[in-house]
């Protein structure tokens, strides 16, 4: 997948957690936390959801990389190149 | 062979269910009842729908509210805020002898109240809401402390801090008189902060929709599935086996059922633990009326009622204390439509083994001596409705038995709470009121949060 493939897998995945939300503004390095206000539960069905649809295993301690939209395709990058 | 049996379909183990099947879990819930719901379930009879647990959802948010529990729910059920269909209610009362305060779902209106009837109070007041734990610290201090102490530490006039505790502890009390500060904080945001509203058709609406969403992700639901006994070998559970004699391979299972009342169904030797029932029931009488409440002069949506300045929350040595209880007028939240009927729910705390212990004539007398009994004491404190009643119903600590499981009939379940929800096996885990959550938003998160916690790792 491209970078510009992953963000649309991302963007699909907060659009599942939180259908109420306008994602079309989204900023690229503002914290998802900031900007949608997403909690530790948020931040774990991202993992959980990346790993049913993609089959990815984020250890925990990596968790931290999804922060931002930016980040998170810049982390997920390499390990979807091949999907 | 499943990855999680859950026991119950109330609440928490439908929530649960979601979250598991959601994720490619194999699972089932198992329903002892022919209907879903547990505590928060409804029943038919003579062409009308009437409710059982449910009088509001409290932890109210309106549309594209990020922060709190709802939001919180909507977000790990993968359900929008139109799914709920909420209506906020009209505002509630709190009536005590010689004082009222009335709250609603916009905080400042009770603290405006605190200001005219408690006016030395109102800083105090303030302290207190922002003393208030934060969901997150919920089970996290380790210490249990008394909500009477902190409370009564912060304010000083005796008559608010029993004004207080009277929704708080109806609302959520699983023992009698006190409870933990922590959960004072919770029902505290639940009942005044966030605040209280309904579906226009009750609880079956909120049922529905769960059961819709397990069964969509391929969740499987038995009905009239009781379980007889959870086989355990070497500290972990092998099987459950229902009572018509069948066998379910499971890895794990969950269970809503009460944490004493799920220890007692293991077979294992094991000494259980000493977990006393929790004390505390309700009688809740049911009026349907000929006009909406609001045409004989009554637009409260809750008006919680004590007839002295202390307020006793305990079970009572009598079948019903008349004293104190709760009014709730399904009708007074606003909807898009109204209610096709009027109606009026009284509920007072009751004694389990006085109830329990009435012979079927005798419990027929005494179901309808309670039910005017109930009439006349609210009668004392909202517009007396009685001559505008066409039918009337009643349930009693031995409906809440029935429904729920819990021993004694107690509402809240036991007073010890299995916080993180483990037991002494280590794949049999509590969900429910006895992980410590009450209410409707309440037991789901704690479905939620004990699934991903244990289950979804």
């Amino acid at each position: 997948m491209t970078a510009a493939e992953i963000r649309q897998a991302v963007l699909h995945i907060l659009a599942d957690i939180a259908p109420d939300e306008d994602l079309s503004n989204l900023k690229e390095d503002v914290p998802f936390r900031e900007q949608l206000e997403m909690d530790s539960m948020d931040f774990l069905d991202i993992v959980m959801e990346l790993r049913k649809r993609y089959r990815i295993q984020i250890p925990e301690e990596q968790y931290t990389e999804l922060a931002s939209m930016a980040s998170t395709v810049r982390y997920l990058e390499p390990r979807m190149k091949d999907l | 062979m499943y990855d999680t049996v859950i026991i119950g379909a109330g609440m928490s183990g439908l929530a649960a269910g979601i979250r598991l099947a959601h994720f490619g879990k194999r699972v089932c819930i198992l329903e002892r009842h022919s209907v879903i719901g547990g505590l928060n379930s409804f029943y038919r009879q003579g062409g009308r729908t009437y409710d059982v647990g449910l009088h509001a959802v409290t932890n109210f948010a309106p549309k594209g509210s990020r922060r709190g529990p709802f939001a919180r729910l909507l977000r790990q059920l993968r359900v929008t805020w139109e799914d709920w269909a909420l209506a906020p209610q009209l505002g509630s009362a709190i009536v005590f002898p010689g004082a009222i305060l009335q709250f609603s779902n916009e905080f400042e209106l009770f603290e405006s109240e605190v200001r005219l009837r408690f006016p030395r109070q109102v800083d105090n007041f303030r302290r207190l809401v922002s003393s208030l734990h934060d969901y997150d610290q919920f089970g996290a201090s380790g210490a249990n402390r008394s909500a009477r102490q902190v409370v009564g530490e912060i304010i000083d006039d005796p008559l608010l801090v029993e004004m207080l505790f009277c929704p708080i502890l109806f609302y959520g009390g699983a023992r009698e008189h006190d409870i933990d500060f922590d959960q004072f904080s919770i029902l505290f945001r639940a009942i005044f902060l966030e605040g209280l509203a309904r579906p226009l058709t009750g609880i079956q609406m909120i049922l529905k929709m769960l059961v819709r969403r397990f069964k969509d992700l391929g969740g499987e639901l038995r009905l009239r599935a009781a379980v007889e006994r959870i086989a355990v070998e070497s500290n972990a559970v092998r099987k459950v086996v229902l009572q018509d004699g069948s066998e379910i391979e499971t890895r794990n299972v969950l269970s809503s059922a009460g944490w004493a009342e799920t220890m007692q169904l293991c077979d294992d030797e094991a000494e259980q633990p000493q977990s006393p029932p929790g004390r505390l029931s309700f009688v809740e009488s049911i009026s349907i009326l000929n006009t909406p409440p609001g045409e004989l002069g009554y637009d409260k949506t809750i008006v919680f009622f004590n007839d002295s300045e202390k307020f006793h929350y305990e079970k009572p040595d009598e079948l019903t204390d008349f004293r104190s209880g709760t009014v709730c007028s399904p009708n007074n939240f606003a909807y898009s439509e109204p209610l096709s009927e009027g109606m009026i729910r009284i509920s007072a705390l009751a004694n389990f083994d006085r109830w329990a212990a009435l012979d079927p004539d005798r419990y027929r007398e005494e179901k309808a001596r309670c039910y005017e009994q109930l009439s006349a004491s609210a009668a004392r404190f909202v517009p007396d409705f009685r001559r505008a009643v066409v039918e009337t119903d009643l349930f009693t600590p031995r409906t809440i038995h029935r429904f729920t499981g819990h021993a004694d009939g107690a509402i809240y379940g036991s007073a010890q709470k299995s916080r993180d929800g483990t037991t002494r096996l280590n794949n049999l885990f509590i969900c429910g009121n006895d992980q410590g959550l009450v209410g409707i938003v309440g037991t789901i998160i704690s479905g939620i949060s004990i699934a991903n916690r244990h289950l979804l790792k």
